[in-house]
């Protein structure tokens, strides 16, 4: 990994999106020597996935909160921070070394302060046939219009609740693609729920965006609210949607790509396995890390911002990753401004207006976190929730027990998208809560990593002795 | 097979070739490997490692595993995070989990 100017750094950043970004540049800018590593080929993380590639140029067509990215990207580029894309960091440990390799090989990188921005990814939403191909998530969707102009063109329903579900199907529909019914997951009752905690949200810039965004959306698609139940169909490929309201209606749709989307949660796995304690976050229904006012978590000089540190979108995000890294500058004892850390602060204490609303309003609902039957759990290993509950029955007691006799969460993805499903679902068949259950022990390395990769280690003169004869 | 995804007419980017089961594709600078096959027209799914069902990319954004590909040889990739680059040999997992790869 000759990309490397250097083997250890006063910080490094973990995770290119708005939080990553922020932290970056105000440590680079600073006088840090700052280490910026990213998974993908570009800047921007998801909100601002494609920022420097997308093909859509038009500046209608992604919003003026897409392109902010550009003047944050824009402080990144001036502050010298070292940043280096389709990086996999692969292990860190409480010595606060990093393991990350690029291009085929791999090294290990000393940092004084970390600060992980992994962010978040999609709750999984395990309905029966979700793993048929042309079930995807929205967040995909998101994805594939952002960085590579790809619609929907082909008979399409999307399904779910969240922010995120009313946003993507606005840009798909402006974009030209093709949405044939909207099924929405809101549970009855629950606007008048949140309602109580709607001033912060009124007051935010979100709130005319978010009408204005919702109106657009209704006059052009057909939209079936109270949405109770969905299922996938299809041999070998969706062919039909079917689903049940509230109200005991039944219907279906025949179409080859089915969009679900139930808000996100955050992307926990990196700072798990470092040892950062987590508790389970009965509002948002995830694990968070366990911090201190600046992001930092229980692992001395391990700080975790952006929705990694708890959802709360982009503008929290940006003013997280300008605490965390003006609260490590300061703990190195580096002479940052004096104002920094407490503007970093109040830019935050703002940002977070109104998200009590948004996490009230879009509290998914219990029968699409915790599935029943047949309906697979863990994808790689193909676990149902019925194997689980047998499981449970003959003794496992948490998800590492599980492990051992179904292999959930030991496949490809680590957990990643069964961890959750698994935790509530043993928690509500032992009769207990998610903390009590707790969650897989992750270790390192947190991505797949190829033996050539480990093997290309630089080694120490003594360590070669050690094996070798 | 339709794609169940289409370019929109403003995407004016370049196109660059590369190769799907030997196939020639047309792909566009700056997709990823999981994009441009969605976008190609091929059947592009892959067999589950476990029972052999077809599957095809879940997330586009690194969590799910669900795009893993052999990519010039190298087995397991991920394919959503992976850019298309000229002459690029993609290879669909088919059969249960391939070893030694
Ligand atoms: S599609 Fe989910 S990891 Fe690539």
């Amino acid at each position: 990994m000759s990309v490397l100017h250097s083997d250890s750094y006063d910080l490094v950043v973990v995770g290119a999106g708005p939080a990553g970004i922020a932290a970056a540049a105000a440590a680079a800018a600073a006088g840090a020597s700052t280490l910026l590593l990213d998974e993908n080929a570009g800047p921007g993380g998801q909100v601002w996935r494609g920022l420097t590639t997308t093909p859509l140029t038009n500046r209608e067509m992604l919003g003026k909160d897409y392109w902010d990215g550009e003047a944050e990207l824009g402080k990144l580029r001036a502050s010298g921070a070292e940043v280096i894309h389709r990086a996999t960091v692969w292990s860190i440990d409480p010595s606060l070394q990093v393991g990350v390799s690029h291009g085929g090989s791999s090294r290990i990188v000393q940092a004084r302060k970390i600060v992980v921005a992994t962010g978040a990814m999609e709750r999984p939403f395990p309905i029966p046939g979700w793993t048929l191909p042309g079930v995807m998530t929205a967040g995909a969707a998101q994805t594939m219009l952002k960085s590579s102009g790809l619609v929907p063109s082909e008979p399409t329903v999307i399904a779910g609740q969240g922010p995120l579900f009313w946003l993507l199907a606005g840009q798909i529909l402006r974009m030209g693609g093709r949405i044939d019914v909207m099924l929405d997951t809101t549970p009855k009752g629950q606007l008048a729920a949140a309602l109580p905690k709607a001033f912060g949200f009124l007051t935010t810039p979100y709130f005319r965006k978010g009408l204005k965004m919702l109106a657009e959306v209704r006059s052009k698609v057909r939209i079936v609210k109270h949405v109770t139940r969905i299922e996938a169909h299809g041999e070998g490929q969706l062919d039909r949607v079917t689903w049940e309201t509230a109200g005991g209606k039944r219907g279906e749709m025949a179409s080859r790509l089915l969009l679900l989307h139930q808000g996100v949660v955050p992307n926990v796995n990196l700072a798990m396995s470092v040892g950062a304690a987590h508790d389970w976050d009965k509002q948002q229904l995830c694990w968070r890390p366990r911090l201190d006012e600046d992001g930092q978590s229980t692992v001395p000089g391990l700080y975790i911002a952006g929705d990694g540190a708890g959802i709360g979108g982009v503008g929290v995000a940006l003013a997280r990753g300008r605490v965390a890294a003006h609260a490590a500058l300061t703990a190195m004892g580096r002479k940052a401004p004096a104002s920094g850390l407490s503007a970093a602060r109040a830019e935050l204490a703002k940002a977070n207006r109104g998200r009590e609303f948004l996490d009230l309003l879009y509290k998914p609902a219990e029968q699409f976190r915790i599935p029943e039957g047949d309906t697979i759990v863990c994808r790689c290993e193909e676990v149902r929730a019925r194997d689980i509950l047998s499981a449970v029955e003959i003794g496992a007691s948490g998800p590492n027990q599980l492990k051992a006799y179904l292999r959930t969460g030991m496949g490809p993805c680590q957990g990643r998208l069964c961890g959750l499903t698994v935790t509530e679902l043993m928690a509500k068949a032992r009769g207990t809560t998610p903390e009590q259950i707790g969650y897989y022990r992750l270790r390192a390395p947190v991505k797949p990593l190829m033996l050539s990769e480990l093997a290309d280690l630089p080694q120490e003169p003594a360590a070669v002795k050690a094996v070798v004869r | 097979m339709t794609p169940m995804f289409s370019h929109i007419p403003a995407d004016q980017r370049p196109t660059l070739e590369i190769f799907v089961d030997g196939q020639s594709v047309q792909a566009r600078r700056g997709d990823t490997v999981a994009a441009a096959l969605l976008a190609s027209g091929l059947d592009v799914r892959r067999d589950s490692a476990v029972s052999g069902v077809p599957r095809l990319p879940y997330c586009m954004m690194g969590v799910c595993f669900e795009c893993l590909v052999t990519i010039n040889g190298v087995g397991n990739r991920q394919g959503c995070l992976i850019p298309v680059e000229p002459g690029m040999q993609v290879e669909i997992q088919r059969g249960k989990r391939e070893l030694g790869k």
